[in-house]
C-alpha cells in the first residue's frame, strides 16, 4: 500500500517545470488576481468573498442576540434592527451561501472531472465580479440608501420583502432598490456560473468518464446548477417587477391598484424553496466524497444517491407555498403542499440511510473533515424531523413566523450546511495550499461550534413553541422566554469564538502547516492526482478513467473497481 | 511498480460529447424561459381585474403582418445556416441581411403599435393592470429581439467585411438557436396577450 502511494503517478513526474516562482509584486499579484478566468483562483475568489460575508452575517446576528438577551434591552434601536434582519439574511444566502457553494463547484469540478478549466472561462469571471458588484451595492446602501444627504440606511423590508412593504410608499429613499438591483446582478451571476457548471460537466469530461462513473458531487453540482435556471430565474423577473413598480409606477404588488400581494410572495417563493436545495445539494455533495473516504468504502447505492438528488431537484420545484399556508390558499392548495413538502423528505432519506450504510462496517477514521460529516448527519435528520413537523398544515398556522420556524431553517443551514463547508475546509484544503490544517485547532474548532450550534439552535425552538414571533426587537420579562434567549445568545458567541478558532487555523496553517503532499487522505478522485497546489493546466496529461475511483484503480491493480461496476 | 502511467490505455470507446455552445445555449435558454414564465403568468393571473380602462378589447389590434414577419425570420435564418454550412457566403450574406430586416420590421411594428397606445389610446405602464402587464411582457419580448438583432448585424458586418467562412457555421447555428427561441417565445406571448387577452 506504502509503496503503491510513493509511485503514484502525478504531474510531477511527468511535468519537469518548477513549481518555485520568482517573487512578484504586489502590483503584479493584484493584476493576476482580478484579470484571470483561471476556475482555480475564481473558485478561491468566491471562497474568500464568501467568508467576509460570513463574518459581516456573523457580527449582524451577533448584534440581533445582544439585543434580544434579556428584555427591554435598547442596545440597537427598532429601526437599526429591522435592517440588521434584513442585511443577514440577503447577505447569508445570497452574498454567503450561493457563493462559497459556486466557489467549491469552480474550484473542484473540472479537477474531479479530469478538466483543464470551466467550459468558459470568461463568463466564469464575468459571473464572479458581477456578483461581488451585487454584493458591494447591497452595502453600498448604507451610505447612499437616502441619498448622502441624509443618514443613510440599509434595507428593512425583510429578506423575502414581501408587498406592498416595498411600495414607494412605505419604503422611500433608494434603500429597497438598493437591494432589488444587487440581487438582481447577483443573480445575473448566479445564472451564468450555472450555465458553466452545467456545460463544463456535461461537456468537459475526460475520457472514459461517463455519466455513471462521475464523482457524486459532480452530479449533485449538475442537478444543483439545473435548479438555479429554474428557481433563481423567476427572483430576477419578480425584481425586475418590483423595479418597475417603484421607478414607472405599474402596479403589479401596488394592491391600491389592483396588484396582488400574494403574487409576490408566490413568485418569492418560487425562488425561495428550490434555493434551499440549491444551497443544501452542494452541501450534500461534500458529504458524498468525505464519507466514503474516511470510512474507507466506496460510497453505498451510487444510483440511489444519484436518483435522490434528480428527484430532490424535481420536488422542489412544487413545494414552495408551504412557505404561505398562513396566506390562506384553500384546502386544496394546502392538501397538495403538504404532500408535496413531506414527499421530498423520502429522497432525502434515502440519502441518509446510503451515508450510514457507507460508514457502516467501514474503518472510520475520525479527521476533522469526517467529524464535522457527522456533525451534520445528526443535526440534518433534526432539521428535516422539524421540517416535516412545519410541512403539516395546521402545525404551520399555530408556529408559522414564530422562533420556532427560525431556529428550523437556521437547523438546516447552519448545523446542515455550514458544518459541511468546514468539513469541506479541512479535507480540501490540502490540495488548495498544499499544507495541512493544524488538526488540534480543527478538534477545538469543531466541539466549540458543536456546543455553541446545540445550545443556540436547541434552545431557540422553545420560546417559538411559547409563542416568540420572529423580527421582534424586544419582548416584556415573564413570559417565560427570558432564560432560553440568554442561552440562546451565550451559544452565539460560543460559535462566534469557534469560528474565530477556524480563521485563525485557514491563516496559520497558510505558512506553518504540515506540508500535504499530493494525497495526504489516500482519496480516489482525479483531484488527488494532481499536485497540490494544482499547477495552472491541472492536468499535464488528460487522464482517462475506468470506473468511479481512478485514483483506486492506480493504487490497486490488482483488484480494481471496474470488475464490481 | 516504479511507476504506473496514469494513462493505463486509450479509453474504450471513442469519446464524442456534445458541443459545449449548444449546451450552452440551451441552458440560457432554459433560463430565460423561466423568466418568461414569470411574466406571462403576472400576465394570466392580472387578465381582466384592471380597474379602469382601456381594456385590451377596446385598444389591441391583431398584429399579423409583424407576427408573419417575425416567424418567417426565422426560416430565413436557417436557410442562412444552411448555405453557410455548404460554403456558399453570398447566399449566406443574403439571407441574414434578410432575416435582420424581417426583425426590424417587427421591432418598428412593435414601436408603431406603441405608440399608437400611449398617444391615441392613452395607455401607458401606469394607467391601470392591463398597461403594466402589456408593456412588461410585450417589453420583454422586444428587449430580447433587439439584442437578437444586435448580434445578428454584428454577424453580418463580419460577413460583408469577408470575415465569415464555412468554420463559423457552427457559431451562427448557436445563435440561430438564440433566434428561434425568440421566435417561439413570440407565438406564446401572441397567444396570451392577443388572442385569450382579447
Amino acid at each position: 500500500m506504502a509503496d503503491s502511494m510513493s509511485s503514484l503517478p502525478s504531474v510531477e513526474t511527468i511535468d519537469l517545470t518548477s513549481h518555485q516562482r520568482p517573487r512578484r509584486l504586489v502590483l503584479e499579484v493584484l493584476h493576476d488576481w482580478v484579470t484571470t478566468v483561471d476556475h482555480k483562483k475564481i473558485g478561491l475568489m468566491y471562497i474568500g468573498y464568501a467568508l467576509i460575508f460570513l463574518v459581516v452575517g456573523g457580527v449582524q446576528a451577533l448584534v440581533m442576540r445582544i439585543q434580544l438577551a434579556v428584555p427591554h434591552n435598547s442596545f440597537v434601536s427598532p429601526d437599526v434592527f429591522n435592517r440588521l434582519f434584513t442585511m443577514h439574511g440577503t447577505t447569508m444566502v445570497f452574498f454567503m451561501g450561493m457563493p462559497i457553494l459556486f466557489g467549491f463547484a469552480n474550484y473542484l469540478v473540472p479537477l474531479m472531472i479530469g478538466a483543464r478549466d470551466m467550459a468558459f472561462p470568461r463568463l466564469n469571471a464575468f459571473s464572479f465580479w458581477i456578483s461581488a458588484l451585487g454584493g458591494l451595492l447591497l452595502y453600498y446602501s448604507y451610505i447612499g440608501g437616502s441619498g448622502l444627504y441624509g443618514m443613510g440606511s440599509a434595507p428593512d423590508v425583510g429578506w423575502f420583502a414581501y408587498a406592498p412593504l416595498t411600495m414607494k410608499a412605505f419604503s422611500p429613499g433608494h434603500s429597497t432598490d438598493y437591494w432589488a438591483i444587487s440581487l438582481i446582478l447577483s443573480g445575473i451571476g448566479s445564472i451564468g456560473t450555472a450555465i458553466n457548471i452545467v456545460v463544463t460537466i456535461i461537456t468537459m469530461r475526460c475520457p472514459g468518464m461517463t455519466l455513471n462513473r462521475m464523482p457524486l458531487l459532480a452530479w449533485l453540482n449538475l442537478v444543483m446548477a439545473s435548479m438555479v435556471f429554474i428557481a433563481v430565474s423567476p427572483l430576477t423577473a419578480a425584481q425586475i417587477m418590483l423595479m418597475l413598480d417603484r421607478y414607472l409606477g405599474s402596479h403589479f404588488f401596488d394592491t391600491q391598484a389592483g396588484g396582488s400581494a400574494v403574487l409576490w410572495i408566490h413568485f418569492f417563493w418560487i425562488f425561495g424553496h428550490p434555493e434551499v436545495y440549491i444551497l443544501v445539494l452542494p452541501a450534500f455533495a461534500f458529504m458524498n466524497e468525505i464519507i466514503p473516504v474516511f470510512s474507507r468504502k466506496a460510497i453505498f447505492g451510487y444510483p440511489a444517491m444519484v436518483a435522490a438528488s434528480v428527484g430532490i431537484g424535481f420536488i422542489s420545484m412544487s413545494v414552495w407555498a408551504h412557505h404561505m399556508f398562513t396566506v390562506g390558499m384553500g384546502a386544496g392548495a394546502n392538501v397538495f403542499f403538504v404532500f408535496s413538502s413531506m414527499v421530498i423528505a423520502v429522497p432525502t432519506g434515502i440519502k441518509i440511510f446510503n451515508w450510514l450504510a457507507t460508514i457502516w462496517g467501514g474503518k472510520v477514521r475520525f479527521a476533522s473533515p469526517m467529524l464535522f460529516s457527522v456533525g451534520f448527519l445528526f443535526q440534518f435528520l433534526i432539521a428535516g424531523l422539524t421540517g416535516i413537523m412545519l410541512a403539516a398544515a395546521p402545525f404551520d398556522w399555530q408556529l408559522n413566523m414564530s422562533y420556532f420556524v427560525v431556529a428550523h431553517f437556521h437547523y438546516v443551514l447552519v448545523g446542515g450546511i455550514l458544518f459541511t463547508i468546514f468539513a469541506a475546509f479541512y479535507y480540501w484544503y490540502p490540495k488548495v495550499t498544499g499544507r495541512m490544517m493544524n488538526e488540534r485547532l480543527a478538534r477545538w474548532h469543531f466541539w466549540m461550534m458543536v456546543i455553541g450550534f446545540h445550545m443556540t439552535f436547541d434552545f431557540m425552538h422553545i420560546p417559538g413553541l411559547l409563542g416568540m414571533p420572529r423580527r421582534i426587537y424586544t419582548y416584556e420579562p415573564g413570559r417565560g422566554w427570558d432564560v432560553w434567549n440568554l442561552i440562546v445568545t451565550i451559544g452565539a458567541f460560543i460559535q462566534a469564538i469557534a469560528i474565530i478558532l477556524f480563521v485563525i487555523n485557514l491563516i496559520r496553517s497558510y505558512y506553518k502547516g504540515e506540508i500535504a503532499g499530493n494525497d495526504p487522505w489516500d482519496a480516489w478522485t482525479l483531484e488527488w492526482s494532481t499536485a497540490s497546489p494544482p499547477p495552472v493546466y491541472n492536468f499535464a496529461i488528460t487522464p482517462v478513467v475506468h470506473s468511479r475511483r481512478p485514483l483506486w484503480d492506480i493504487k490497486h491493480p490488482e483488484d480494481p473497481d471496474w470488475n464490481y461496476e | 511498480m516504479t511507476t504506473i502511467p496514469i494513462i493505463r490505455d486509450a479509453a474504450d470507446e471513442p469519446w464524442v460529447l456534445p458541443d459545449r455552445g449548444t449546451v450552452g445555449m440551451g441552458c440560457l435558454i432554459v433560463a430565460e424561459s423561466a423568466i418568461f414564465v414569470i411574466f406571462v403568468v403576472a400576465y394570466i393571473f392580472y387578465m381582466g381585474q384592471s380597474l379602469g380602462g382601456p381594456t385590451p378589447q377596446q385598444v389591441l389590434e391583431l398584429p399579423i403582418f409583424t407576427t408573419i414577419c417575425l416567424l418567417s425570420s426565422s426560416l430565413t435564418l436557417h436557410w442562412a445556416v444552411a448555405a453557410l454550412r455548404k460554403s456558399k457566403v453570398g447566399a449566406f450574406t443574403t439571407w441574414l441581411a434578410t432575416t435582420i430586416g424581417l426583425g426590424l420590421i417587427f421591432i418598428v411594428g412593435t414601436g408603431m403599435e406603441w405608440h399608437h397606445l400611449i398617444y391615441v389610446d392613452g395607455l401607458t405602464i401606469r394607467t391601470n393592470l392591463f398597461g403594466t402587464t402589456f408593456y412588461s411582457l410585450v417589453g420583454l419580448h422586444a428587449t430580447h429581439v433587439i439584442v437578437g438583432l444586435i448580434l445578428l448585424i454584428a454577424a453580418l458586418i463580419f460577413s460583408l467585411t469577408g470575415h465569415v467562412s464555412e468554420k463559423h457555421a457552427h457559431r451562427m447555428d448557436v445563435l440561430s438557436l438564440y433566434w428561434h427561441f425568440v421566435d417561439a417565445v413570440w407565438v406564446v406571448v401572441f397567444t396570451v396577450v392577443y388572442v385569450l387577452g382579447r
